[in-house]
């Protein structure tokens, strides 16, 4: 059972902005879900095994980088060739 | 290189479509000139990319995925992009952040997704073929719902570089038709190995189909018939593949007891994996700006609220908690070992038989709007996502209607026996012309 | 030491090993003198539908490291995803190794404060992504924002994780100097680079809570962020208040930690295997890897071979260049300069380049050669031998255009001047006549007066007149004249 504190903390990891409206909705829709979820408890044992495709690696070959004005193009907001984000200090 | 420009101008009146490339170059190749449809989920250079969300909008990627790059070398011409659930995660493609796409056989009606407006595209003969990806069942699902033909690949045989992941275990690549001819031949052009995808295997496609299902073993298993099941969808798949007894196959009866656990270890995987690949769309490097002024967190959950639709939104969030401190064990672990039942189970069966068969969907497309309680819209994929967990491949192919609505027919088979899944639906397909 | 001031430290190290191309991408390793996101491609940058492939090389080097530290390669080994948001992040996931790392176990041997020689064990090494890098924009009026260049994001790093075996922040320095030079002597790994090193440091005081340092990205900030959170961490003991244990920040430019803010603890990861990337099975690679001479073979062998010290074998051995440096210097004739161009290089040299902050890469070698042999000649004096060296490094710093030590010699004028005694007759002659009262004392058997007047006539030969010579000779003038 999740609680809407539970549910604005899951938010908080996850980045994602959430209205006191939508904290009720969700709630009760993760509980659900998560009952049905409570199958797996069934589920025996808690290791699987790797069957193929390992060591899948390339070469140490430098290839050409993007043009720097396609590595801009997308981002919202540039200054002397950094892309501009929010403050972390 | 030679190279030409394809007038396309469709009747959109099914808003299969995202982006229109009113002239789309082509070259010489296998598909020369064909007009092509590619999910909005898949990347090419030059054409907005969106995955049907807010906030991918006015993404132009500045590279073609794999299967791009391989259509466009084999002359195909990328008319459009298509419309879907955002991200994938949906089953009805009424989860786009632009509209519903409608179903061309019932406007009423949803055309499944998550690739929905390819499959659109294709059943409302805007294009002879589409490129669709199929998470949890959003290449046959769609193509069950339109009435067309699905491919979801071997899980390895096609490249997923510049598929914007939703769910990387999980999700392939497949080409969507109205003919299983047409599909065989799209997967031709697409399947392979790629130096850029790590999970695929060197299993090029060189098939032509051939209609012949004789000596052939059918596990039938009793849960894809049992509850929850439309009895009228049930009798028309039996009668199907009563048909391809009649083609010199054999059935019996089989039975998957992990399926118990499927739809609960997907939609653990899925929303797991999606909660970090979706983590990168902040407002930084692409899509609509987070404000630089904000502290980052702060920044990013406005843009984070106002990108996303709220079925991304949960299910990012239930991917965070099945990973979270003190769950990971309960959910995530668990799902993986259950998905290790499913592919058990599936190769115990294939030790008996050649294909399994049963139906696409347990119920024919939903109405618009019909189904809006998140859990029971996840129900009805239970009949395809164990072909995703267990990494095989899976067909649906058009086999009957049900109230004037089509049905599909979901055939699977062994890792890398996509040529036999083919083989089987082109032969019920050629039977019933 | 009292057993409740026992210091314990644990050391993680994040190394940038020295590709070509960058762990998951083709994009080069050699951004650093160009402009901000011209080494990227849509991998690194984290564009929607780009996919890792592990590059191999990074794997043998991690590998190779893995052997040279005694560690075992896993059976199998994966790689995760740590999830966290911050804008230099590209994909708000760090491809790393969580809970399948590349190896385990193993150790690292370093000279001990008491003298001899402690194992320090290793808890695991693994190979991961580095981040791009911030700068921080703006101020606290006109608004703060941040710069990101992602040149750096995806360089291949590994984390090497030490038990906390460390009893000292000086073992620690011993610690990460003798790692440095073990990576170097592998030559996966160039210590010159800017970033290519960065520590995070347990320190507990014995009994009480342990607390990371962050952000250590030279190696005397190790010693200097340890000293400072032990003297903290004590006078907390002493003051009666609990140590809570916390993640610090080391402040470079004043030498001091700084508590993060405690929202930013509460990190949960989110762990998941990479779906993208295949598990390795490489342990069976191990045995084809073929390890250089280490530090501590070259260093008993400088012992054995060159008749080093034990000090200055562990000195010039420290650094592969300056090992490499001595063997050059006496390459011509090993029996007869190893004495003295190890006394020259491990004493003299080094002091030299660190009181001119240069690098040993601008020494000349074979004018330093040229100069050892003219030592061993007994061409010029010890003092003379360092004014020479002194004028080659000046020339080398300030770019001027250089001359040989042969030149330097007879520009300057210092080769001793035996053979030809007449100018130190002359100048003992002067320095007798001119202290009468130092030759007073010195008939009167006062100490210290031979001495002085031995100064003021090396001053007048201004150093070029042999020691043992001149007081030869200025003793037998001064048993002349009292005759
Ligand atoms: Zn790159």
């Amino acid at each position: 059972m999740v609680t809407e504190k539970d549910v604005e903390h899951i938010a908080e990891l996850a980045d994602i902005g959430i209205n006191s409206g939508e904290l009720v909705t969700f709630t009760h829709q993760f509980n659900a879900i998560l009952d049905y979820f409570d199958v797996l408890d069934q589920v025996k044992g808690d290791t699987t095994v790797t069957r193929d495709l390992t060591n899948i690696m390339r070469e140490d070959i430098v290839e050409p980088s993007l043009p720097r004005d396609e590595v801009l193009k997308n981002a919202p907001a540039q200054e002397d060739g950094f892309i501009k984000a929010p403050r972390v200090m | 290189m030679e190279v030409n420009e394809l007038s396309f101008e469709p009747n959109d009146r099914y808003n299969a479509f995202l982006t229109v490339c009113k002239k789309a170059p082509y070259g010489k190749g296998k598909l020369s000139g064909m007009a092509i449809a590619v999910k909005d989920n898949i990347s090419t250079k030059g054409i907005e990319t969106t995955c049907a969300s807010k906030i991918l909008k006015g993404y132009v990627p500045p590279y073609d995925a794999h299967v791009v790059e391989l259509l466009r070398h084999a002359g195909a011409a990328i008319v459009g992009k298509t419309n879907m659930d955002e991200f994938g995660m949906g089953t009805t493609t009424e989860n786009s952040a632009f509209g519903p796409t409608l179903n061309p056989c019932d406007t009423g009606r949803v055309p499944g997704g998550s690739s929905g407006g390819s499959a659109a595209a294709v059943a409302g003969n805007m294009v002879k073929m589409a490129l669709g990806t199929d998470t949890g069942g959003s290449i046959r699902c769609p193509a069950a719902f339109c009435g067309i033909v699905g491919l979801k690949p071997t899980y390895g045989r096609v490249s997923r570089y510049g598929l914007i992941a939703y769910a990387n275990s999980l999700e392939q690549i497949g080409p969507m038709g109205r003919t299983v001819n047409d599909v065989s031949t799209l997967m031709q052009v697409i399947a392979g190995k790629d130096r850029h995808d790590s999970t695929t295997y060197d299993r090029p496609y060189s098939h032509t189909p051939v209609a012949d299902v004789k000596g052939l073993k059918i596990g039938i298993p009793e849960e894809y018939f049992g509850e929850g099941v439309d009895p009228k969808v049930a009798g028309v798949v039996k009668t199907a593949i009563i048909r391809l007894k009649e083609l010199g196959a054999t059935t019996v009866s089989c039975s998957i007891p992990s399926m118990k656990f499927a739809l609960a270890a997907y939609y653990v995987t899925c929303t797991c994996e999606a909660s970090s690949n979706l983590a990168r769309f902040d407002g930084v490097r692409y899509g609509p700006a987070a404000d630089t002024k904000k502290s980052w967190h702060e920044a990013y959950r406005e843009v984070r609220k106002a990108g996303f639709g709220p079925e991304v939104r949960r299910r990012i969030m239930l991917g965070t908690f099945a990973l979270s401190s003190g769950y990971y064990g309960k959910y995530y672990t668990k799902a993986q070992v259950a998905r290790e039942n499913v592919k058990a189970d599936f190769a115990r069966i294939f030790s008996e038989v050649d294909l399994i068969a049963g139906p696409t969907m347990p119920t024919i497309a939903f109405k618009l709007k019909e189904k809006s309680d998140p859990l029971s819209m996840y129900l009805s994929d239970i009949l395809t996502v164990p072909a995703n967990l267990a990494g095989i491949p899976a067909i649906s192919v058009p086999c009957g209607k049900v109230n004037g609505m089509p049905v599909g027919l979901q055939i699977m088979g062994r890792p890398f026996e996509d040529e036999r899944v083919i083989d089987a639906a082109y032969a019920y397909e050629q039977a019933v012309k | 030491m009292m057993a409740e001031d026992q210091v314990i430290v644990g050391l993680e190290v994040h190394c940038q090993l020295d590709t070509k191309s960058k762990l998951f991408c083709g994009c080069s390793t050699d951004y650093r003198s160009d402009g901000p996101n011209t080494h990227v491609c849509p991998v690194c940058l984290g564009l929607p539908g780009a996919m890792p492939v592990l590059n191999k090389r990074s794997i043998e080097y991690a590998m190779k490291v893995a052997k040279a530290l005694n560690c075992t390669v896993l059976q199998e080994s994966e790689f995760s995803r740590k999830n966290y948001f911050y804008p230099d992040l590209d994909k708000a996931y760090q491809i790393t190794q969580y809970d399948k790392p590349l190896a385990e176990g193993g150790y690292l041997e370093i000279e001990s404060d008491e003298g001899g020689e402690r194992r320090i064990r290793l808890t695991r090494i693994h190979v991961e992504e580095d981040p791009g890098r911030l700068v921080h924009m703006g101020n606290a009026e006109r608004g703060k924002y941040s710069l990101v260049d992602y040149n750096r994001a995806g360089i291949p790093l590994i984390e090497i994780v030490s038990e906390p075996d460390m009893r000292s922040p000086k073992e620690a320095r011993k610690f990460l100097n003798k790692l440095r030079a073990t990576l170097e002597y592998l030559n996966v790994f160039d210590s010159d680079k800017e970033g290519s090193l960065r520590v995070d440091a347990n320190i507990s005081i014995k009994g009480n809570e342990r607390v990371e340092v962050k952000n250590i990205t030279s190696y005397k900030g190790v010693e200097k962020a340890l000293t400072y959170e032990v003297t903290r961490q004590k006078n907390q003991i002493r003051r009666g208040q609990r140590i809570e244990r916390e993640t610090r920040h080391f402040i470079e430019s004043t030498g001091i930690t700084q508590s993060s803010r405690s929202k930013e603890q509460e990190h949960d990861y989110r762990y998941f295997p990479e779906p993208d990337l295949r598990p390795l099975q490489v342990q069976s690679w191990v045995e084809g890897i073929v390890l250089p001479e280490l530090p501590d073979a070259r260093r008993e062998r400088f012992v054995l071979q060159y008749g080093c010290s034990l000090n200055h074998a562990r000195t010039l051995t420290g650094e592969l260049k300056l090992a490499n440096f001595f063997e050059g210097v006496v390459a011509a004739d090993p029996k007869g300069l190893s004495t003295l161009a190890a006394t020259w290089i491990a004493d003299t040299l080094i002091g030299e380049l660190n009181f001119r902050s240069m690098n040993l890469d601008r020494v000349d070698a074979a004018g330093f050669t040229e100069l050892i042999g003219i030592l061993k000649q007994g061409i010029i004096t010890d003092k003379s031998g360092i004014e020479v060296l002194r004028v080659m490094l000046d020339q080398r710093l300030k770019n001027e255009p250089t001359e040989t030590p042969t030149v330097i010699v007879s520009l300057l004028n210092l080769a001793k001047n035996s053979g030809d005694t007449g100018a130190i007759t002359a100048a003992i002659t002067e320095a007798i006549n001119e202290n009468p009262k130092a030759l007073e004392d010195y008939y009167a058997g006062k100490g210290g007066a031979l001495n002085f007047l031995v100064g003021q006539v090396m001053k007048k030969t201004r150093g070029k007149a042999d020691p043992g010579e001149l007081n030869r000779m200025l003793i037998e003038a001064l048993k002349k004249k009292e005759a």
